[in-house]
């Protein structure tokens, strides 16, 4: 039995405040003045309630890459940036294409007690791009993959692409695709654009995102399948997604902080902590895509948490990999770019950081509201503050973060996994695995 | 001058400090004697991580006829997979005492890491990155197109009004994007010319203009020519159609050289594809420079390496030249 909580004057999603009674896992009670005798109290006084964050799209490494994340380690970043459930990209060694390895990586999730975590299971067989993974045995596993993604290669092959939008429909499955043409991006180093041309570096052209999401829209509507697009990027696919879904067709979309905020004027120092795939893009389409998250054209934000080694950032560009850690952060940026500049408000928050990932994930038990009766995933984080970002607040083995140095505005203070303080008040709480396993 | 690592960021007065003590440098290259004791005891080196005979040996006598004594460094292969990483050349070098690396490397961007990353305390010079910077060919051009029209008279002056075309693959040259930003800054007039495959796809913010026809620009009377080296490569992956198209639309062949004014000159950074960009009537005709870029190579880089190893760390300007 987990211990009871009371929260004492959390700001429901920035709202009216009140008090939030947990036990067993649920939320039992909410509003004014409760009490509770034997309940450990969270004084969360002017504090945003916020469902558990949910992340759709985080790279944890295990297995095969233990040096860059493991799922302990990824989900202790992930409790730190107030996530209670992430979804695991299958690019591990071996890839996540079958049952044997989604079912690894949740009981590794599980053992380690920070955050559920759902794996993602590969599109074609070791994100090869030539053959569909055995889709049904990943869904049909105790994994119950519903999400299937090659993501870091595009299924481009579009008798590929199609199939798999039919085939998974059996489960209700989805899947997420990383457009990218890769003819049109061979060696492509950061977007092509003026910086490119000053550069030096090969350009990764915007259209080589829009034409596959073109096709991916096409192809959605004319199986009658759903579509999820990962970390879109440029002004015009927030059009073409916007275009698709007035249509109706059957699309969602997701951004990632990194391109609410940066630009590629960043890379003009070649600073190889900028270098992520897809790449930075110009001013006028970070303003695109915080217009498309404005009005609902892109319907969640996640974070692409991709962790690396210090040896594969500290190098001439080229060599450099693509990704950047982004789970610690990923809230405060949401706050930088889109609360404080009023294009969302907490509720709207919740929507693209929990209540749409979970739902596009078909995760059940994650992104409900909220309520008495309902599973007790919180995150509580404190809008009041701001500094500036340190390793200090990174929680993964890798520290290739864009946003050291910067500042940034509020602080995750707490965060709760199906009743469990997974981060409290700003520490993590250690040794979770093996205090909740002998429970 | 700290690091010279491109010439985006050179400005006007710290470029003709550089072709002005070029000049110097020339001069005692008439001498009997070469040599000058200037930077004696220091240790310059050559850190090639990409071959390039021309430009090292160039390097070499420039650092030896200043006294400096020299490290020619061939790394191969730059990859954290491939071999040492930059950081563990960096490093070695550090430790081995180095004043000055020089460094030509095929990643853009290399040497700003290599300055920046604290990984090395000795002065940088770019001898070309990748598809970014090859600052010294620029001001070594500059210095040979100077030279040609104000002879002994060069010292402090720019290139305000003169016009130069540069010829040919400027999506992958690092001698065109070192000329585009120093010409422009001495005040020169720059217009490329190129298969619009060749051309990036965004130069709305570079001060010059682009034409297709080679003989539009050349009709305008230029007065210096420059033809990049066209790499054979570039045609499997579609930037042409043949060896033949292309020389045939944008090569400098000997009808095409006639048509330009009396003194204007022709510039190549070599080694040229005699036949293919150049003719050998244009390569070797009396308007030709190339041999003198070579000549000018040596004194352009004396003067960089004086200024980096003998010149004040500390200059008014205060960051990197």
């Amino acid at each position: 039995m987990t211990e009871a909580l009371v929260i004492t004057g959390a700001r429901l999603l920035g709202n009216d405040g009140a008090d939030i009674l947990i036990r067993d896992g649920v939320i039992a009670e909410i509003g004014p003045g409760i009490s509770h005798n034997d309940a450990r109290v969270i004084d969360a006084d002017g504090l945003v309630a916020l469902p558990g964050l949910v992340d759709l799209h985080t790279h944890l490494r295990e297995p095969g890459y233990e040096a860059s994340e493991t799922i302990l380690t990824g989900t202790r970043a992930a409790a730190a940036g107030g996530f209670t459930a992430v979804f695991a990209m299958p690019n591990t060694s071996p890839v996540a294409d079958s049952a044997g390895v989604v079912e690894q990586e949740l009981a590794l999730g599980e053992a380690a007690g920070y955050a559920t975590v759902q794996p993602i299971g590969a599109v074609t067989i070791g994100q090869k791009g030539e053959r569909l993974a055995e889709l049904g045995a990943m869904a049909n596993s105790r994994a119950e993959v519903r999400v299937f993604s090659d993501d870091g290669f595009c299924v481009f092959d579009p008798l590929i692409m199609r199939r798999a939008l039919e085939y998974v429909k059996s489960f209700g499955g989805v899947i997420a695709q990383h457009a990218q043409d890769p003819r049109l991006t061979e060696g492509a180093q950061m977007n092509e654009g003026a910086v490119s041309a000053e550069l030096g570096l090969a350009g990764w052209p915007a259209v080589a995102e829009e034409s596959i999401i073109a096709r991916d829209v096409l192809l959605a509507e004319h199986v009658g399948s759903r579509l999820h697009v990962c970390h879109l990027s440029t002004a015009g696919s927030v059009d073409i997604i916007r275009w698709a879904k007035k249509r109706g067709i059957d699309v969602t979309a997701e951004v990632t902080p990194h391109h609410l905020l940066l630009t590629d004027d960043l890379v003009r120092g070649y600073d190889a902590r900028y270098k992520v795939n897809p790449p930075l893009r110009r001013e006028e389409d970070v303003l695109a895509v915080r217009e498309g998250l404005a009005d609902g054209t892109i319907d969640i934000v996640a974070t692409d948490h991709a962790p690396h080694p210090s040896e594969n950032k500290a190098c001439e560009w080229q060599a450099a990999a693509n990704g950047m850690v982004g789970l610690e952060s990923a809230l405060r940026v949401v706050h930088q770019t889109m609360v404080q500049t009023d294009r969302l408000s907490w509720t709207d928050v919740a929507r693209v950081m929990s209540a749409a990932p979970a739902r596009i994930g078909m995760l059940a038990g994650h992104g409900t509201e909220l309520a008495a009766g309902r599973p007790a995933n919180i995150t509580l984080y404190d809008q009041s503050v701001a500094g500036e970002f340190t390793t200090a607040e990174l929680h993964g083995r890798s520290e290739n973060s864009p946003y050291l140095g910067r500042e940034l505005p509020g602080q995750v203070r707490w965060t709760i996994h199906q009743g469990v303080v997974t981060l409290a008040d700003g520490e993590i709480v250690e040794d979770l695995g093996a205090r909740r396993g002998a429970e | 001058m700290r690091h010279l690592l491109d010439t985006k960021t050179l400005d006007r007065e710290s470029a003709l400090r550089i072709l002005d003590v070029a000049e110097d440098m020339s001069d005692t290259q008439s001498r009997e004697v070469k040599k000058l004791p200037t930077l004696r005891g220091k240790t310059v080196v050559n850190l090639f991580f990409e071959d390039s005979t021309r430009t090292r040996i160039s390097f070499e006598a420039a650092a030896k006829r200043l006294s400096a004594d020299v490290i020619n460094f061939a790394a191969k292969g730059s990859s954290v997979s491939k071999g040492e990483s930059l950081k563990d050349t960096a490093q070695t070098l550090q430790a081995m005492g180095a004043d000055a690396v020089v460094i030509r490397h095929s990643a853009s961007g290399a040497p700003r890491t290599l300055a920046t990353s604290g990984w090395i305390s000795a002065g940088v010079v770019n001898a070309g990155d990748g598809t970014h910077e090859h600052p010294t060919q620029a001001l070594l051009d500059a210095y040979t197109i100077r030279k040609r029209r104000f002879g002994a008279d060069s010292r402090g002056r720019d290139l305000a009004g003169v016009c130069v075309v540069i010829v040919g693959d400027v999506l992958h040259s690092r001698v065109a994007r070192s000329n585009v930003w120093l010409l422009s800054t001495l005040g020169a007039e720059v217009t490329l010319v190129s298969a619009p495959t060749l051309v990036p796809q965004n130069v709305s913010q570079w001060p010059v203009r682009v034409l297709y026809s080679l003989d539009e620009a050349l009709a305008e009377g230029p007065d210096a020519v420059m033809m990049l080296r066209i790499q054979l490569e570039r045609m499997s992956a579609a930037y042409f159609p043949s060896e033949r198209e292309y020389s045939r639309t944008w090569g400098l062949d000997a009808v095409r050289a006639a048509t330009l004014p009396g003194d204007s000159i022709v510039m190549h950074p070599g080694p040229m594809n005699r036949g293919l960009e150049i003719s050998s009537e244009a390569a070797d005709s009396p308007r030709s420079t190339v041999l003198e870029q070579v000549t000018n190579g040596v004194s352009v880089r004396m003067a960089v390496l004086y200024l980096l190893l003998a010149g004040e760390r500390n200059d008014e300007r205060g960051r990197d030249l």
